[in-house]
């Protein structure tokens, strides 16, 4: 099983540097949503046996990250005249290469970190690390509001990597806090959209720097 | 045989149920007004109904528990992790509760006709609601035992004043006032964590109890005492820390002035009783500091009161004077307790107590009075006020009362209090071991000074404002305050004159309140009435009233025969007087403000005059307070000024933001993970 489990955690890591090297923002909602998917998955794989817990939170997980919110970001998308991240703060390369360099400190930092390490795979501190620093990346790089909202999501499913080590140990209200957690910054975040573009005629969060007083 | 329920213990129930259900009706009075209209009125009458219901409840229980010997517990536990539901109704408390509770329900009635809904609809319904969590926190704050209990009081007390001083929000004057006493009793807020965490440090609760001397250290316990001194000292406006007293006061309608004034400031000094109450073993100096900031506090008020141009700004400062003459008592019953005398205490500490029963009552009657007159004259500067006495001649008469009152001159109550101080500290004189403590007697000239310069104070007011001619032409259509507003003067007014002429009535109350404060070693206090000679006060006060009315019926048997011209006050022989050429209070200030200039630091701008026809010039003068305006405001404008230099942190980009929480998280993991070994496994691995 935990190859398979292995084999998940480095798709999803490699998603991450999608993510952070791609401009088209219709394939960043894509690749968070095959994130969503294979995340979703992790709680069956890791933890043999499909109980009724697993399965509630595999669906609710696959459901909201890989089908719902994925969807209201499109329908986002159409109604925005923006397809591209065209000037981020950083370079995709710079953003690339941070990307690299976020991963390969999460894997050092994650054996040295005193952890449970028996559950699944060896993998899923260091992919949980590293993919909470992408979303910290792309939410600091990135000037579209939508793209901030993606950051969101994907620093948030790093904190689901982490939460499904926990899946044993705490309790169902972990991960039904995660999932609670990122429905309301979803709705946080699509407020922020919808008045920044009519307010100012635009998604750019650059434009919120005029409300500096 | 069945067992049956012994017919006094309902009592003790009765006693702290009553109060409480009292506060917390009083607290919702404005409530059900907020679900009605702008327009309706229906709201005035339901939230003075529930204010005065709440008002009897709580004061029923305040009398039973005073008539009671013993204490009255309320100890529930509730569902926060800190603290509990714990009210005490002891002596002290009680004898706080007449003047919190009935000061408020006048001043509800005041309002009725003072803020009508109808001349305010867009303030009146919010005025209403914060009036009665105020009086209803102020209830429930006295009898709460347990710190964090306490503190919810005291935060529901501060908050609601803060909206009643900035009721009328479109006034640039009542906003700052607004903010300079919000930042104010936040900063005694933050003492009375303080006091609470070093509480609990010491005994393991956060309630309010007396401490063994082996349980509290000097140290820890001077601490405790001076953050008393902070938190309560500013939320009583005691010298130093008075800074957002004068101009709350002179902002906020009248009758929440009144309350402000009379009643949330003596929990300042109801906080500090409780806090002292706590150590029975105090070392001397923390009297001595009590009464050195007593005196600092009572006289410099008075003197910035004299030099005021402001009518309620005026009566403000007379509040700190008043509040330095509370502290001295309070003063000389620590030094009581630190030098086991039993007569200091009882002479301190009641004469303080009964001086915050007069205070509330007489400046409450002042500020109702005052009022009135803005009321009425729609001003509040005095120069601009004169001759009121003839056309509103109740309200000149009930601000006659309330200013001899306050002046502390016999036959009225402020007379009584002033007067066990005096004797409290003429005791301290006594050739018998003095020793230290011959500085305390210093106190006596320094308490006959500050009565002194209030007399000259309220004869300059009395004189500006109800006698002479009116200085503005409209003043003749001014007309005596309606009964609404006449009604509670009245009742405060006998109370005055009927604690003034009958002391031996409150004396028990009061050494109820000492006995349950006076948990040292000394002896146990004697009765005020062995202490005080409150027969004589009762003799002096019928001569003094049979006095004035034999004069007065004597001059009108004089006068009734003869025909009476009326002419201009003080025209002083000119052919074509005017009324703005009348003695004015500034003028009549002046002599003593000259004398005072150092402290009080009057502003003038005086016009230069030369050749014989001289041109048309104005004088100005203007008083700002010292404390606030030359120490407080300059130093917060630089804190500022570097603090401006943070604002580069501020870009306005959200990715930066994000950042800041990122290296935020980074360094709260570092700061758990013991990196300097964590580099060294590295290098030496």
């Amino acid at each position: 099983m935990s190859s398979a489990v292995d084999a998940m955690l480095v798709m999803v890591l490699l998603l991450n540097f999608f993510v952070l090297g791609s401009s088209r923002i219709r394939s960043i909602i894509y690749t968070v949503a095959g994130q969503g998917v294979l995340l979703g998955l992790l709680p069956v794989m890791v933890h043999e046996g499909i109980g009724l817990r697993q399965a509630v939170v595999s669906v609710g997980a696959i459901g909201l990250k890989a089908v719902i919110i994925p969807r209201m970001l499109m329908r986002a998308m159409t109604d925005l005249p923006i397809r591209r991240e065209i000037q981020p703060l950083i370079g995709f390369r710079t953003s690339l290469l941070l990307g690299a360099v976020a991963t390969a400190a999460s894997m050092g930092l994650a054996a040295r970190l005193p952890t449970l390490g028996s559950a699944g795979s060896q993998l899923l501190v260091p992919a949980s690390l590293a993919t909470i620093l992408t979303g910290f990346i792309i939410l600091t790089t990135r000037i579209k509001a939508i793209t901030q909202v993606l950051g969101y999501l994907i620093l948030e499913n790093g904190v689901f990597i982490f939460g499904v080590l926990l899946l044993e140990a705490m309790p169902f209200l972990v991960e039904v806090g995660v999932l609670l957690d990122l429905f309301v910054a979803i709705f946080v975040m699509g407020i922020i959209i919808n008045h920044i573009s009519r307010e100012f005629s635009s998604v750019s969060t650059e434009r919120l720097s005029t409300l500096k007083e | 045989m069945t067992e049956v329920e012994p017919a006094h213990s309902l009592a003790p129930l009765l006693a702290i149920w009553l109060p409480i259900a009292g506060g917390i009706l009083i607290s919702a009075s404005g409530v059900p007004g907020l679900f009605l209209s702008r327009r309706s009125a229906g709201g005035e009458g339901v939230s003075a109904a529930l204010h005065i219901l709440g008002a009897t409840a709580a004061l029923a229980g305040a009398v039973l528990s005073l008539g009671s010997g013993s204490p009255a517990v309320l100890d529930i536990a509730w569902g926060l992790p800190l603290g509990s539901l714990r009210f005490e109704l002891d002596g002290l408390s009680a004898v706080f509760l007449p003047p919190l509770i009935l000061v408020p329900a006048l001043g509800t009635v005041y309002g009725l006709r003072y803020w009508r809904q109808s001349e305010h609809p867009t303030t009146g319904r919010k005025l209403r609601a914060f009036y009665g969590l105020l009086a209803g926190s102020l209830v429930l704050l006295t009898m709460a035992r347990d710190g964090v209990l306490f503190l919810f009081c005291w935060e529901g007390m501060a908050l609601s004043a803060f909206f009643l001083v900035t009721t009328d929000d479109q006034d640039r004057e009542a906003r700052e006032a607004g903010w300079v006493y919000f930042a104010a009793t936040h900063v005694g807020t933050l003492a009375l964590f303080g006091i609470f965490s070093i509480v609990h440090a010491m005994t393991g609760s956060f309630g309010f109890d007396p401490l063994p001397r082996d349980a509290a250290p000097i140290g820890a316990g001077s601490a405790v005492f001076f953050l008393g001194l902070i938190a309560f000292g500013l939320k009583s406006g005691l010298m130093p820390l008075h800074v957002w007293l004068p101009g709350a006061h002179a902002a906020a309608p009248s009758h929440v002035s009144a309350v402000l004034s009379g009643v949330v400031l003596k929990t300042g000094i109801y906080g500090l009783a409780r806090v002292t109450w706590m150590f029975p073993h105090p070392p001397m100096f923390w009297g001595a500091v009590l009464l050195a900031l007593g005196m600092v506090s009572g006289i410099v008020g008075v003197m910035f009161a004299i030099a005021q141009h402001d009518l309620k700004r005026l009566l403000a400062y007379h509040s700190i004077e008043n509040i330095g003459i509370i502290v001295m008592g309070l003063g000389l019953a620590m030094l009581g307790r630190a030098m086991a005398r039993p007569d200091w205490i009882a002479l301190g500490l009641g004469g303080a107590i009964l001086h915050v029963w007069n205070h509330s009552f007489f400046k409450s009657l002042l500020f109702f009075s005052a009022g009135a007159v803005v009321h009425r004259t729609h001003t509040r500067e005095i120069d601009r006020m004169g001759g009121l006495a003839h056309s509103m001649p109740v309200t000149a008469i009930m601000f006659l009362v309330g200013a001899v009152a306050i002046c502390g001159l016999p036959p009225l109550n402020g007379f009584v209090s002033e007067l066990m101080i005096y004797l409290g500290l003429l005791r301290t004189l006594h050739p018998e071991g003095t020793g230290p403590l011959a500085g305390a007697a210093f106190a006596v000239p320094v308490l006959a000074i500050i009565g002194a310069l209030a007399v000259a104070c309220f004869v300059k007011v009395f004189g500006a404002v109800f006698l002479g001619a009116p200085r503005r032409d409209h003043a003749g259509e001014v007309r005596e305050a309606p009964a609404a507003l006449l009604v509670p003067m009245a009742v405060l007014a006998a109370l005055c004159i009927g604690i003034g002429a009958l002391p031996a009535g409150v004396v028990p109350f009061l050494d109820r309140a000492v006995e349950t404060w006076e948990t040292g070693p000394a002896p146990r206090p004697q009765s005020l009435a062995q202490l005080a000679p409150l027969g004589w006060v009762t003799a002096i006060a019928v001569a003094v009233w049979g006095g004035s009315a034999l004069c007065m019926i004597g001059i009108c048997r004089l006068v009734r025969p003869h025909r009476v011209a009326r002419i201009g006050t003080w025209d002083c022989g000119y052919a074509a007087p005017s009324a703005r050429a009348q003695y004015s209070a500034s003028s009549f200030a002046q002599a003593l403000v000259a004398v005072f200039r150092r402290v009080v630091r009057p502003r003038e701008h005086s016009p230069r005059v030369h050749r014989l026809f001289p041109r048309r010039a104005s004088y100005r003068s203007h008083i700002h307070d010292v404390v606030l305006d030359e120490w407080i405001r300059p130093a917060i404008e630089r804190i500022s000024r570097l603090a401006m230099k943070l604002r580069a942190l501020q870009t306005g980009r959200v990715q930066i933001y994000v950042l800041y929480i990122l290296l935020a998280a980074i360094a709260l993991v570092l700061s758990n993970v013991p990196v300097i070994d964590l580099l060294r496994r590295m290098v030496t691995r």
